[in-house]
This record gives structure tokens, C-alpha cells and sequence, in this order.
């Protein structure tokens, strides 16, 4: 289990900027239509600021279930 | 202490406790009940649905501030002690909803009105960051080992309890007043009945003493220098933190908001399903899942809390398409049998002031064997001038159903709240157990509120916002399943990290000697 743990720290480290790359793609996508508004741009720019620091977070929980810092947590 | 004082005690703390908590919940949740009210109220619009987004977006502001309310407020109930900080949060959250009460509308103050709404609703989010993890704590610090998760679960029934209470308020006071009334100036009734129950809350809590665990640490001399510092700035916390996060409270709160928010939202604004019907059905849900948050904290006592939590979010994971569908199936009118000999319609119009154009409004009853009523209220300008056209006239349905499928729909919410009672009941325990006595507040209250707050607050914003994108000329309406992706996907990726990384391990006394993360650090 615990090399699991550790294998599966590579998917959490990925996700995380990939979750921050994928809303920024959405969000220039939807912000750069012709039809977007004010409102568009204030939801994204919202959703953005909330979901990057927990992308990141994401991320240092990877890293340190690849560092094994969780591998002895009882099952 | 004697078996019969301690039951006496107990019961005098999970009192205290939850009557706050859960008027707390009260105060949070009307707001977003009453919100398309409000949008007319203190955003004016041209289009209702940017109206309502607008509300929406102060609807998460108030749930994005919960985190910031968890740091404040949780160092100094690290600090402080657990008591006098959430007498503290229960002061600002009353004061700042009796408040919105009285706020002046946009038509009176301008855009000073949704200013103030703004800065409350922050207040009452900050408030409510504060609240729920000293409650949990105070409670949990109380609670004989091997007992925790049942005694805890009586602070989860609170926040369900609290929507109960917020749509019991808002449904009396609309049928007593009438929906015109309530709609002009009714609404702010159950701000202000806020008052009452809060200064009561405020009376039993002040007899309160403060927790044994942060007494004992105090006298001590074991308090934390700095508890943000430490939960956060230490890695050995910090990881239980993330883990706390994406492990458990993520899952958890998109399961617990699409439970009963989306849910009721869904009914009302896809479905149609008339007001009263909507909340009703959410209100009879709730009365009989409550008891299964102390059902399933206090199994988690015996079993584990691991796999009570992760079989909700799993179940939520697997079911909630099937569910939706079938919500839809039961209130399209394709499923039913019309009886075309009751269908009416009435027409009328009157001359718009100043112009020769005039508003019409033509209303069908359709009736159906089932017992099932279908209003539909189409509004439209007759213009003058001649060869003018309303491109698209206003059309409101209104769905009453049959008792049957009445019934059907109660049980279909029912299910989804029990899948909350399964994530939710054994949280307060499981997060209590994760951390030590001297940052306990801190570090549970910041990962419980990104969780609920972040994750499961923004479940109706993100999921409006995924139906809008699904659009298209074709199917103007969009995919109306489409929401439902963002509450399932992180309840999958939180569903695997817990089975991979959360242990089943009870810590019997939360002592922090036999914890099973922080006894390996």
C-alpha cells in the first residue's frame, strides 16, 4: 500500500497544474468569445483565484506522497 | 464526576452547542433560499439570470470568505479557548442577518443597498468559518472515548437542520402573508426572526465552561504561541491538513450541497416544480435523513469512519445521474396523460402607461390523470406599431404534481440525503481525531470550510455555469445532466485518496497519544 501511496503522489502532482491549465484554457476560451461580458470575466476570474491555491495544494500533497510521508499511515 | 452528572453534562454541551450551531446554519441559509427574492430586491436586472448569477456570486462569496473565517477565528479559539470564540462568531452572525433585514432596497439607497448586502454576507461568512469547528471540538473534547462520533453527530444534524428550519421560516411566513407581500416586504421577516433565536443561543452558551482538554492545556501552559504557524507552517500538519482536504471534506461537500442544494434547486428551476411543492418535498427529505447522521456517527464509533464516508460519496458517485433522469422523467408531461377536457386558458391585457402598446398574459391550465397540474403564464407586449414582435415573450411554468409522484420525488431527495448523512454524520469526529488538542481548532476548521465552503458551495454556481456553456442554438436549454459533472468528478478523485490514503483507525481519546497520524509523525 505504502508504494501505491507513493506511485499515486505522481497522479496527485500532475493534476494539480493540469487542473490550473485546464481552467485557464476554459476561461480565455469563454472570456475571448464576442458574446462574453463583464459577468463572464468577474465568474472566471473568481473561479481561478479560488481553485489555483488548492491546484497548488494539490500538488504539495503529491509531492509529499511521493516522498513517502504518507506511507505509514495505518490502513 | 458520576454517570448520571456526566450524561447531564453532555447533554447540557451538545445542547449548547448545537441550538448555536444550528441557528447559525438558520442565518446562512435563508439568504440563499430567499435568493432570486433578493436579486430582485438589491440587483436590478434586465435579465433575471444575470440577476441571479450576481446573487449566486455574492451567495459564494459568503461561502469563499469561510475559510478566512476558520484562520481568524480558529487561532483564537486556539488561543482563547473554544467557548468564548464561538459566542464571539454566534454575535457576528446574528447581528449581520438581522441587518440584512433592514437594508433599505436598490430602489431606496441605490447601489449602496447590494454594498451592504455584500459586506454582511462576508461578515456572516467569516462568522460561520468560526463557528462549526469550535462547536465540533467543544463537543468532542467532552465526549468519553469510543462515544465521539455518536456525540459529534449531533452538531452534524445541525447544519440540516438548519435548512429545515430556513425553509420551514420562509414557506410559513409566504402562505401567512400572502406571495405578493412576502415578495415586497416579507422576505425580510425571517432575517429579523434571527434576533430571537440568536440572542437565546447567546444566554444558554454564556453558562457553558469552557472545554476540559484546552483547560487542562491552558493550565499547562501548552497553548499555542502561534496555532497558524503551526498547523500550517509544520509539515507533519500540514500534510493531515491536505490529506483532511482532498481525502475527506472535498467529497464530502459536493455531496452534501448537491444533496440538498442542487437538489432543490434542480426540482424548482429544471424541473419547474412550483415553490411550496419544491420545498416541501426538501422539507419532508430532511425530516426523515435527519436521524441518520446520529446513525451513522455512531456506527462510525464501532466500524470505522473511513468507509462510512467513502460509501456515501460512492454511492452519491454512482447514482446521481440515474436520479436527476428520473427527476426530469417525473415531471415531463410527455410521461403523462393529459385530460384535455379540463385544459383552460385565460387571456388578458392591459395598455402599457404611456404608450398604445399593451401587456398580455395568457394562462393554460392543463390537468393530468395523475393528478398533476401544469400552469403555464406566458407574457408578451402587443405592440402598436404595426408588424413589431416580442422576440421572446416571457413564458413561466408552474408544475403542481400528483401525490404519488409527490411522494416519488420526496424519496428521491430522501436517498441523496442519506448519502449526506453517511459523509457528513462521522466528519466531525474523523476531523477532531486527525489533530492535536493545541491546534485542533485551527486545523480542522481551515480544510472543513475549503471543503464545504470552496468545493461544495460553489456546487450550485459551477454547475448553473457548466449548463449555460452546454447551450447551444440547437438546444437552447442545454444538458440539464451536465451540471452534475463537477460534484461527481471530485467526489471520484476525493473518493480514491480517501480509500488509498485515510486510515479506519478510531483514536479512542483524542489525547493525541493513539492517533494514527500524528502517532507516526
Amino acid at each position: 500500500m505504502s508504494q501505491l501511496r507513493k506511485i499515486l503522489g505522481v497522479v496527485w502532482m500532475l493534476l494539480g497544474p493540469a487542473t490550473i491549465l485546464f481552467l485557464i484554457s476554459q476561461a480565455s476560451h469563454k472570456i475571448s468569445q464576442p458574446t462574453s461580458t463583464t459577468n463572464d470575466i468577474l465568474q472566471w476570474g473568481i473561479i481561478i483565484t479560488i481553485f489555483v491555491p488548492i491546484a497548488i495544494g494539490l500538488m504539495i500533497f503529491g509531492y509529499y506522497a511521493v516522498k513517502g510521508e504518507y506511507a505509514e499511515i495505518e490502513e | 464526576m458520576s454517570e448520571q452528572a456526566f450524561k447531564k453534562t453532555i447533554r447540557s454541551v451538545i445542547a449548547a452547542s448545537s441550538v448555536g450551531t444550528l441557528i447559525e446554519w438558520y442565518d446562512f441559509y435563508i439568504f440563499g433560499s430567499l435568493a432570486t427574492i433578493i436579486s430582485t430586491q438589491f440587483f436590478p436586472d434586465d435579465k433575471s439570470s444575470a440577476a441571479l448569477l450576481s446573487t449566486l456570486a455574492i451567495f459564494a462569496a459568503g461561502f469563499i470568505v469561510r475559510p478566512f473565517g476558520a484562520l481568524v477565528f480558529g487561532r483564537l479559539g486556539d488561543m482563547i479557548g473554544r467557548k468564548y470564540t464561538f459566542l464571539l462568531t454566534l454575535v457576528l452572525m446574528g447581528g449581520s442577518t438581522f441587518a440584512i433585514g433592514l437594508i433599505p432596497t436598490y430602489k431606496t439607497i441605490g447601489v449602496a443597498a447590494p454594498l451592504l448586502v455584500l459586506l454582511l454576507r462576508l461578515i456572516q461568512g467569516l462568522a460561520l468559518g468560526g463557528e462549526y469547528g469550535g462547536a465540533a471540538t467543544y463537543v468532542a473534547e467532552h465526549a468519553p472515548a469510543g462515544k465521539r462520533g455518536f456525540y459529534t453527530s449531533w452538531i452534524q444534524t445541525t447544519a440540516t437542520l438548519g435548512l429545515f428550519l430556513s425553509l420551514g421560516v420562509i414557506l410559513t411566513t409566504r402562505t401567512t402573508l400572502g406571495v405578493e407581500t412576502f415578495n415586497d416586504w416579507g422576505w425580510r421577516i425571517p432575517f429579523l426572526v434571527s434576533s430571537i433565536l440568536v440572542v437565546v443561543s447567546i444566554y444558554i452558551r454564556m453558562k457553558m465552561h469552557e472545554s476540559p482538554m484546552f483547560t487542562k492545556l491552558k493550565k499547562e501552559g501548552r497553548i499555542s504561541a502561534n496555532p497558524l504557524k503551526e498547523s500550517f507552517g509544520k509539515k507533519e500538519n500540514l500534510k493531515m491538513v491536505l490529506l483532511a482536504l482532498f481525502g475527506a471534506v472535498m467529497g464530502q461537500g459536493v455531496i452534501w450541497y448537491t444533496g440538498q442544494f442542487y437538489a432543490q434547486s434542480f426540482i424548482e428551476n429544471t424541473c419547474k416544480v412550483d415553490f411550496a411543492q419544491s420545498r416541501t418535498m426538501l422539507l419532508w427529505a430532511i425530516a426523515f435523513a435527519t436521524p441518520f447522521f446520529v446513525v451513522f456517527g455512531s456506527w462510525s464509533d464501532r466500524v470505522g469512519r473511513k468507509w462510512i464516508m467513502l460509501g456515501g460519496m460512492f454511492l452519491g458517485l454512482i447514482s446521481y445521474r440515474s436520479i436527476y433522469q428520473e427527476l426530469l422523467d417525473v415531471t415531463n408531461d410527455k410521461n403523462k396523460m393529459e385530460v384535455v377536457a379540463e385544459k383552460t386558458q385565460s387571456y388578458e391585457s392591459k395598455l402599457v402607461t404611456g404608450t398604445a402598446d399593451s401587456l398580455t398574459k395568457t394562462i393554460t391550465i392543463r390537468k393530468f390523470e395523475d393528478g398533476a397540474v401544469f400552469k403555464e403564464t406566458k407574457t408578451d407586449t402587443l405592440y402598436a406599431e404595426v408588424g413589431k414582435v416580442t422576440i421572446k415573450p416571457t413564458i413561466k411554468m408552474e408544475k403542481t404534481l400528483g401525490s404519488h409522484d409527490y411522494r416519488w420525488m420526496i424519496f428521491l431527495v430522501f436517498i441523496q440525503i442519506i448519502f449526506v448523512t453517511m459523509v457528513y454524520g462521522p466528519i466531525a469526529a474523523f476531523l477532531v481525531e486527525m489533530f492535536p488538542t493545541q491546534i485542533r481548532y485551527t486545523s480542522m476548521s481551515l480544510p472543513y470550510h475549503i471543503g464545504n465552503g470552496v468545493f461544495g458551495g460553489l456546487v450550485p454556481f459551477i454547475s448553473t455555469l457548466i449548463i449555460e456553456y452546454t447551450k447551444t442554438p440547437d438546444n437552447p436549454a442545454g444538458q440539464p445532466l451536465a451540471g452534475l459533472w463537477y460534484p461527481m468528478s471530485v467526489a471520484a478523485i476525493c473518493l480514491i485518496i480517501g480509500i488509498f490514503y485515510l486510515s479506519n483507525k478510531i483514536d479512542q481519546n483524542v489525547k493525541d497519544e493513539e492517533n494514527a497520524y500524528i502517532h507516526h509523525q
